[in-house]
């Protein structure tokens, strides 16, 4: 027998060590014991044992997404596999690179309803880029590799391995990743020249332009960021990012307009609407975005680069696609750019500008906080941010209310500084991607934005938070109320706050010291920014809990089926109304 | 552009290359379902042995813009090594078998064997009071047949649903 033959389990980490994992969050079960005794006996893998196996995909999330390398999570069977189903799934819509390996039930038994089977590949198959069982320890390592390069290529994803009992304890020849990538799998990285080049010509003759990047720019690696800045500032035109790509350009920059979308700023919504030409790198045209499709930016003609042909014309018809990765296609156009050299036509750039600034000049997020009244939550998220400003930080949220403050009060200025499900929208996700984050950047400040509701669905990784000795901070703003849901119903459903109401929930300073955490609380608008930097200044996982005004709305807002011109403004923003067509289509 | 966003449904044959592994023919039915997407015919089966290759045929309906998301949607699947959607991408031949059973005596079993005839279907099953037809041919040949046979007796139809190639010398 050769010496390159090894049991399954032995393989998994011979193969997770050559793909140069350094974490692995998951969880034992029956089928992986075998497993964890081949964990046990080595040390150079970090497995962090998580309270959940959905904390256990988040938290590879987190890492993923802040590292640009692959995540990767372990569970055994049945309920272990099930529970991953939700992190799987978020990572599909976000484009998050993972690897999940989750036990089986011996080969013989599967399809007996065994204790704890599941049909693993089944469940997961539309929750995963790709997902396989494992039939022959023989093929174990090339499996794995093979869903690596699935994981990371392309658009990424989750990939799941389901392994059954008896490949773990069987023996197998291992493989190393030379080499090995799927027969069919070969994403496009390179855009078309000819394409690329009316892509030039395009962007050069537009009179109203407005460069939107996505997800698709941060995931493409740091350099696309670097690119897309270059871009902008060399073209002087308007940009937006949206709420995955927070980062991709500095949110402090004059050029960038703010995020697009549902709550995104007035200035980026109508210029959205109003531009000639749109320059979509990376996005996807998410109906969060679009809002009403038939009324989204009429009058524009649109360039879409995306890696993924499916994202193209299956929201919105575009006039130029283009098949490329970001950091290859925005190489490639600022060459072409600086080929051509174009006559931009800088007197209609200074009236759109001028049109913007109006835009801007509604100040669609100013808000007055009073030092006697309730905290504004964006007063405590300004303060934050202010707070972060110039260190080295990395911000996680939850879903709701929070979330979209985060987004429009936290300032980002790098990619991969801004964690937060956007695609699925998972309450439960801020504080096991926080742990992820954490691990990954320990001399960082990690900080988790969330609020009560979407605290509770994941809380039990504040346990794992301390016991790792991880000093993430988590901002919980404590309304006492589902917000976002609240907010809905005051608008849209009579005001009638039905099963939102969370004022009988737990003692969360006691919880969260129980969980391991000092705990903070902060009642006052004049102690907000003391407390927070008290949260900040203060070693190991500190909780604080910050109260806020209950009936607090975000805004601006588009409403679900409404078009970008009929964005509705805050209370403090008494300026033109908002659906004044003229004002709009200057 | 403008007729993008049309409604009008119109009905498109895929051809898919796939890998045969397990789980490859559910992959492509759940992407389907799971996105509404319409499957009006399926046919699949082993094409090459050696490269361990199997070819499924869809016929779907839907707006232009949903029978492209379809394409993208099925060429984005790892074990997927082509597709083409062979109403768009040139020429191409459908077929489509059915086994057709009719029941009946007399005159009209006479007649189904006359109208068999003259849609060169061919009875692979004969009783005393039955036959059992073959017929080949493109989907609207076939149900003009079944729809001959109702008065005459029909009792049973399986139809393999609509196999379907390019024209001349290119593979998929």
């Amino acid at each position: 027998m050769s010496s390159n033959r090894y049991t399954g389990g032995e393989i998994i980490l011979k193969a997770l060590a050559d793909q140069d994992v350094e974490v692995v969050f998951g969880y034992p079960g029956g089928v992986t014991l075998p497993l964890y005794n081949d964990i046990y006996k080595q040390n150079s893998l970090r497995h962090v044992l998580v309270g959940h196996e959905q904390g256990g995909v988040h938290a590879a999330e987190g890492y993923a997404r802040s590292t640009g390398k692959t995540g990767v999570a372990m569970a055994t069977s049945g309920p272990g596999a099930t529970n991953t189903v939700t992190g799987l799934v978020d990572a599909l819509m976000d484009s998050i690179p993972l690897v999940c390996i989750t036990g089986q039930v011996t080969s013989a038994l599967i399809g007996n309803d065994a204790f704890q089977e599941a049909d693993t590949t089944g469940i997961t198959r539309p929750a995963t880029k790709h997902n396989y069982l494992v039939k022959s320890t023989e093929d174990l390592a090339r499996i794995i590799h093979e869903a690596f390069y699935i994981a990371a290529n392309g658009r990424p994803g989750p990939v799941l391995i389901d392994v059954p009992k008896d490949i773990i304890m069987g023996m197998g020849e291992y493989v190393g990743p030379e080499g090995i990538e799927p027969r069919n799998y070969k994403p496009q990285i390179n855009g078309d020249r000819e394409a690329i080049e009316e892509a030039v010509d395009m962007l050069a003759s537009a009179e109203k332009p407005i460069i939107y990047a996505g997800g698709g720019v941060i995931n493409s690696g740091p350099e696309a960021s670097q690119l897309l800045q270059k871009l902008v500032k060399m073209t002087g035109f308007p940009c937006t990012t949206t709420l995955m790509a927070l980062g991709a350009y500095p949110t402090t920059d004059k050029q960038f307009v703010g995020m697009p979308g549902m709550h995104g700023t007035y200035e980026a919504n109508l210029a959205m609407y109003g531009c000639d030409v749109m320059f979509n790198v990376g996005a996807r045209f998410d109906d969060r975005v679009t809002g009403n499709t038939a009324l989204f930016s009429p009058g524009s003609q649109k360039i879409h680069v995306d890696i993924d042909p499916s994202s193209i014309n299956k929201n919105i018809a575009v006039d130029l696609a283009i098949i490329a990765d970001a950091t290859s296609f925005l190489t490639d156009f600022i060459t072409i750019w600086n080929e051509k050299q174009p006559k931009l036509n800088h007197k209609a750039h200074e009236e759109w500008w001028k049109e913007i600034e109006s835009w801007r000049s509604v100040d669609c997020l100013g808000f007055e906080q009073d030092s006697k009244a309730d905290i504004r939550p964006q007063y405590a998220l300004t303060q934050l941010s202010e707070a972060l400003n110039g260190s080295d930080y990395y911000v996680t949220t939850d879903v709701g209310q929070h979330q979209m403050w985060s987004a429009q009060y936290i300032q980002f200025d790098e990619p991969n500084r801004w964690m937060t499900s956007g695609g699925l929208g998972t309450m439960g996700y801020g504080i096991p991607a926080a742990m992820g984050v954490q691990l990954a950047h320990p001399e960082s400040s990690v900080v988790c934005v969330t609020s009560e509701g979407s605290m509770m669905m994941n809380v039990q990784e504040m346990a794992t938070i301390a016991k790792e000795g991880l000093p993430v901070k988590i901002l919980c703003l404590h309304n006492k109320v589902l917000g976002m849901i609240r907010q809905w119903q005051e608008l849209f459903h009579e005001n009638n706050e039905s099963e939102c109401d969370l004022s009988q929930g737990p003692d969360f300073p006691k919880l969260a010291e129980a969980m391991g955490f000092s705990a903070m609380v902060c009642e006052k608008a004049d102690d907000v920014e003391g407390s927070i930097k008290e949260m900040l200044a203060t070693d190991g996982p500190v909780f604080l809990l910050m109260h806020t005004d209950r009936m607090e709305n975000v805004f601006p807002m588009i409403p679900a089926g409404a078009a970008h011109n009929e964005i509705v403004l805050g209370p403090n923003q008494k300026l033109v109304p908002a659906d004044d067509k003229d004002n709009v289509m200057a | 552009m403008n007729n993008f966003y049309n409604d009008k449904v119109q009905d498109h044959t895929f051809s898919i290359l796939v890998e045969n592994e397990p789980g490859v023919l559910a992959r492509v039915i759940g992407l389907l379902s799971g996105r509404g997407y319409n499957i009006d015919t399926l046919t699949v089966a082993e094409v090459d042995e050696e490269e361990g290759l199997s070819k499924i045929t869809i016929v779907s309906s839907g707006t232009p813009m949903v029978l492209e998301q379809i394409r993208a949607q099925l060429e984005r699947l790892v074990p997927v090594r082509a597709v083409s959607d062979l109403t768009v991408d040139g020429p191409s031949v459908e077929r489509e078998l059915a086994l057709v059973k009719v029941a009946g005596e007399g005159e009209s079993r006479v007649e189904s064997l006359r109208i068999a005839d003259i849609f060169r279907a061919r009875a692979v099953d004969s009783t005393n009071t039955s036959f059992v037809f073959e017929i080949v041919g493109s989907t609207e040949k076939l149900d003009a047949f079944i729809e001959l046979m109702k008065p005459l007796g029909l009792v049973d139809v399986s139809r393999t649903g609509v196999v379907a190639i390019s024209r001349g010398a290119e593979p998929i």
